[in-house]
């Protein structure tokens, strides 16, 4: 993984993470999960910049998660369902 | 102020419910059945002559002093051994008793040296009190006959002494040895009057095999076993009642002191959490608090390439808040943080998530609890409700089978092991899932049921493997999951684990552990009784960290073993605040109480009392801001108690974060390795120093009481309050019960926690509330704290740290029994002859195959690093594995470790490192400029040299 901080490499890297995590569960609830989990855990700035990084086409993002990460844009981390702590 | 005292019943108590009333010199005394004589008589004030006997052990009989009549009855039977009866009428003190308790008496100091002036516990002594007690005047046989007063004392532990010329072989040493400790190092060699207290093979104490506990110590009648510090300083005249600072246990010591200095630390019987029992670290390895390494004034420099320049408190406080100010102005107020530490008290780490929250205006606040337990705080968070291990300790003693999950009991949290030992002493089964073989799968009386030593990163496939055996064989408790859990979740889940790819024998690819142990453990855990779950950081420290607390989570609901004594999910904290530092809100998500931060009325809550308005997002958690701080956006912060580049995964990734910014605040005893790149040095009070609280794993809230003056002149939260203020962060808190006031105000899982109660108390675990005034040992009795249950599904997925050519060992790192964390204390103390460096443990096939002998340097490599290190070659570790410890910087076991983390929490992956290992003739590189560094780092200019 790159230590390149100002490339997205690793926040890709952890979305996909997250979304290897919810995508045993049905297509809705996995996108959802990982949406979730994306907007209560992680600071605004690095959803800002893994939407910037969507916008630009994504590469890398695996399919659940790209779906997800669309949700990022237009909410803020109060409109996310909070579940568990870290 | 005065010395605590605690009464020693002399036999342990009943726990009958049957009550039985009987006389003692005339006194009716009503006590549970099964209470000894001697312990129905002290409960009235009868104090019997005893020197064997002890209430922590159990009656023994061999003194002949504490002997009694009864009505009815021949002889005279030793009260210690004797249990109550109904009706019973004894007398303690006739003629003829004191006749022989004289006699008994006469012998045993006709073999003792009489030199009472000069000997260590004068004034403190059993046999003393109890010749006294007798009323002995004379000893017709003389001191000429044969004795032992010649014998050589053994000083070869660091702590204590032993001097067999004062032993009375009353076998106390021996029995605390193995009843309270549980490791049999001590016997009684010899016979007759060739008796005498042996450690191991009649080795010296040093090279036996006793792990320092003090047991024997405390429980000597004599100065036979006797505290070095003692025969140094003398008796104590003072002590307060406090608790530890070093793991999770949270053990209660008595503090005893002689003015300001501390004489020893003792175990306190009423404990909750040790019940008067303690380990090598928290007994004796208190010395840190006063090494000559302690920095005492604060310091500043404007580069790191600096020397350091002592300067006042004030302009300590003045330069880091003009620097914080300056950063902010310039790149935004997202640019500076804080990181605290579970050695910190609750009140400490309240304080700077508030100066983080209220005063930074943002939420860029975490607890080294990232890299340990947070994993713990999500999955159980998540499946329960509650962040937080669901039993009290006590509970071990109904537990009929325990399951240990990558931790390692009787070095990290020795004293609950103790206890672990004990209950497997008295038949409990045990299964251990770990790579490595822990003391506790073979030990003295011990053997593990089954041992599951998996591939490191494999926890998840062997979860879902016993939870498929547990499914597919019919072993759910369908009445506890469908009264308690969501069952449709559960249904999902169940038609998950019982697809073939995870069963046991498809699962034994990746674990490595042969399908049968594992189908043959699920059925013991799940039809063995009351069964518990222990884990460690084992489960945690992966890059499905998260998920393994999960599917232990499933695990534990689907057997019903939650929510009654005896069973639960225990989540071993490796420090003795990380329970602490998470409830108190230094995770940059949430408020203390685990309330999110975007929840618009707990802000509110804060919003009203402190006058400013919080940011509604999440902050950065550690790894966030080294990356940003590489980025170039992450400026400045504040650590307190913490040294991140010891402690952190991947150290060239941490140091180059922290030489990034332009204004690195440390706070702590010692010029940590972090302080290498710190700007202003904020020196800080040990736990003797200070008032406060600590959580323990149970969520035992208990006193951290000051005992002497802090030696940097503040304790550390009023370094914090002044900090605060001179950032314009108003805080006017008198004494950390005023802090603890305002969390109780504000977090309602503490709404009754105040310092009276836990001075009337000793302890309340959370939560503490109107709904349970007294606090909460055992959780979820009734239900969850959220409600249902919440099963979920727990997909294996291997780590991307994988073996290859060029790397094909897996590194797994741990702790020792004798070292705490990065070692900062424990370095500074005598543990040192333990543990003088960190090792790397190969199986001997791995050795053989590179040329390598046991004591041979050798360099350990991974793709984030190498260093080099000595080798120990030892079967404890499975071939393809090998393991080594943090606690010494020269070494820097996570220079090889990397960033991987888990996926839910960011918590490092520091147990799964692919390395290779080969011959070496000596430190890196790397290590050599590191210690020149560090050298450089921490020189300092006083102001007599600044001046010139």
């Amino acid at each position: 993984m790159s230590h390149d901080p100002s490339s997205p490499e690793k926040l890709v890297y952890m979305a996909n993470q997250i979304g290897k995590f919810f995508a045993p569960q049905s297509h809705d609830k996995a996108v959802a999960g990982i949406a979730n989990h994306l907007g209560k855990f992680w600071a605004l700035s690095m959803r800002e910049k893994i939407v910037r990084h969507l916008d630009r086409g994504g590469e890398g993002l695996d399919p659940l998660v790209k779906e997800a990460v669309q949700h990022l844009r237009v909410k803020h981390a109060s409109e996310f369902e909070y579940s568990g702590d870290a | 102020m005065s010395l605590v005292t605690e009464i020693d019943y002399g036999t342990p108590a009943s726990k009958s419910d049957k009550i039985v009333t009987l006389t003692i010199d005339g006194i009716e005394v009503k006590v549970p059945e099964g209470t000894s004589i001697m312990r129905a008589a002290m409960e009235v004030g009868t104090e019997i002559p005893k020197l064997c006997a002890t209430d922590s052990l159990e009656a023994f009989g061999s003194c002949r002093l504490c002997l009694v009549e009864i009505e009815g009855r021949n002889g005279t039977p030793a009260s210690c051994t004797t249990p109550v009866a109904p009706g019973m009428v004894v007398k303690t003190q006739t003629p003829r008793l004191k006749a022989l308790r004289k006699g008994v008496m006469e012998l045993y100091i006709s073999d003792h040296p009489l030199d009472c002036l000069t000997c260590a516990t004068n004034g403190n002594c059993e046999l003393q009190t109890q010749a006294g007690a007798v009323g002995l005047r004379e000893v017709r046989y003389g001191y000429e006959g044969a004795n032992h007063f010649d014998v050589v004392k053994d000083e070869s532990n660091p702590y204590f002494t032993y001097d067999a010329s004062k032993c009375i072989v009353c076998n106390r040493c021996v029995r605390a040895c193995e009843e309270v400790q549980g490791t049999f190092a001590l016997t009684i060699d010899g016979r007759g009057f060739e008796s005498r207290v042996s450690p191991g093979q009649k080795q010296p104490f040093f090279e036996s095999e006793c792990v320092s506990c003090g047991a024997c110590v405390q429980a000597c009648p004599t100065a036979t076993l006797a505290e070095k510090s003692l025969i140094e300083i003398g008796q104590p005249e003072h002590s307060k009642v406090t608790t530890c600072a070093y793991c999770g246990v949270g053990c209660t010591f008595k503090a005893e002191m002689r003015g300001e200095e501390l004489v020893r630390m003792v175990p306190y019987k009423d404990g909750k959490a040790n019940h008067g029992h303690s380990c090598v670290k928290g007994r004796f390895a208190w010395g840190y608090a006063t090494h000559r390494d302690r920095i005492l004034e604060p310091m500043i420099r404007s580069s790191v390439s600096e020397p350091w320049r002592v300067v006042s408190w004030e302009e300590a406080f003045a330069y880091a808040a003009s620097e914080f100010a300056r950063i902010q102005a310039k790149y935004g107020k997202s640019s500076v943080g804080a990181i605290t530490s579970s050695r910190c008290t609750n009140e400490e780490t309240y304080l700077i998530q508030k100066l983080v929250r209220a005063g930074f205006g943002n939420n860029n606040v975490d607890t080294c609890a990232r890299v340990c337990h947070s994993p713990t705080g999500y999955g159980l968070g998540t499946a329960f409700g509650t962040s937080a291990g669901t039993q009290d300790f006590d509970s071990i003693e109904e537990t009929d089978v325990i399951m240990i999950v990558g931790a390692n009991p009787t070095d990290g949290h020795p004293v609950f092991g103790s206890r672990m030992k004990k209950r497997l002493r008295e038949g409990a089964k045990l299964i251990v899932i770990d790579p490595r073989r822990i003391d506790l799968v073979r030990s003295a009386h011990i053997a593990a049921d089954y041992h599951l030593p998996l591939q490191p990163g494999t926890n998840v496939a062997m979860l879902t493997a016993l939870a498929h055996v547990v499914v597919t064989e019919g072993l759910v408790n369908e009445a506890f999951v469908r009264e308690r859990c969501d069952f449709d979740e559960f249904a999902d889940w169940a038609a998950f684990v019982a697809e073939p790819r995870h069963s046991p024998e498809e699962t034994e690819k990746y674990t490595g552990v042969p399908a049968r142990l594992v189908r043959e453990a699920a059925r013991l855990y799940a039809t063995g009784g009351s069964a518990a779950i222990y884990y460690g950081l084992g489960v945690t420290e992966h890059s499905q960290g998260s998920t393994t607390v999960l599917a232990i989570a499933n695990l534990a609901m689907a057997t019903g073993n939650i929510g009654r004594n005896g069973v639960g999910v225990n989540p071993l904290r490796g420090q003795n605040n990380v329970q602490g530092a998470c409830d108190m809100g230094s995770f940059p998500h949430e408020l203390a109480g685990y309330r999110h931060i975007s929840d618009a009325d707990a802000r509110a809550v804060y919003e009203k009392l402190w006058g400013v308005k919080l940011d509604k997002e999440p902050g950065l958690r550690i790894p966030n801001m080294l990356d940003a701080a590489v980025e170039g956006t992450f400026k400045g912060i504040y650590i307190e108690g913490e040294d991140i580049l010891q402690s952190d995964p991947d150290t060239h990734h941490v140091s180059a974060g922290l030489a990034a910014m332009e204004c690195v605040i440390v706070q702590d005893l010692f010029l940590n390795e972090t302080a290498n790149y710190a700007h202003v040095f904020l020196p800080g009070s040990s736990f003797l120093e200070k008032d406060g609280t600590f959580t323990n794993a149970e969520r035992r809230i208990q006193r951290v009481r000051k005992v002497m003056s802090p030696k940097n002149g503040y304790a550390d939260w009023e370094i914090t309050v002044k900090l605060a203020e001179a950032m314009g962060v108003p805080m006017s808190y008198r004494h950390p019960s005023e802090i603890m006031d305002e969390i109780a105000a504000t977090t309602p899982s503490f709404a009754g926690v105040t310092y009276a109660k836990l001075d009337e108390f000793g302890s309340v675990q959370w939560p503490c509330n109107e709904k349970a005034p007294e606090g909460t040992p055992i959780m979820h009795i009734d239900g969850f704290m959220k409600g249902k249950g919440k099963f979920l599904l727990t997909e294996y997925v291997p780590t991307d740290e994988r073996t290859g050519p060029r790397y094909p060992l897996l590194l797994t790192t741990g702790r020792i029994l004798s070292h705490y964390n990065v070692g900062a204390q424990t370095r500074r103390t005598e543990n040192v002859a333990w543990h003088p460096e960190d090792l790397l443990e190969i199986h001997p096939h791995d050795a053989e195959q590179r040329g390598i002998r046991d004591g041979d340097w050798v360099k350990l490599s991974s793709r984030a690093g190498e260093t080099t290190l000595r080798a120990l070659v030892t079967d404890r570790v499975a071939p393809g594995v090998v393991y080594t410890t943090f606690h010494h910087p020269t070494t820097q076991a996570n220079v090889v470790t990397t960033d991987f983390s888990d996926w839910a929490t960011n918590c490092p992956e520091f147990k799964v490192t692919a390395v290779q290992i080969s011959v070496s003739n000596g430190p890196t590189d790397w290590q050599e400029r590191y210690r020149e560094q560090a050298e450089q780092s921490r020189r300092i200019l006083h102001s007599v040299e600044a001046a010139e």
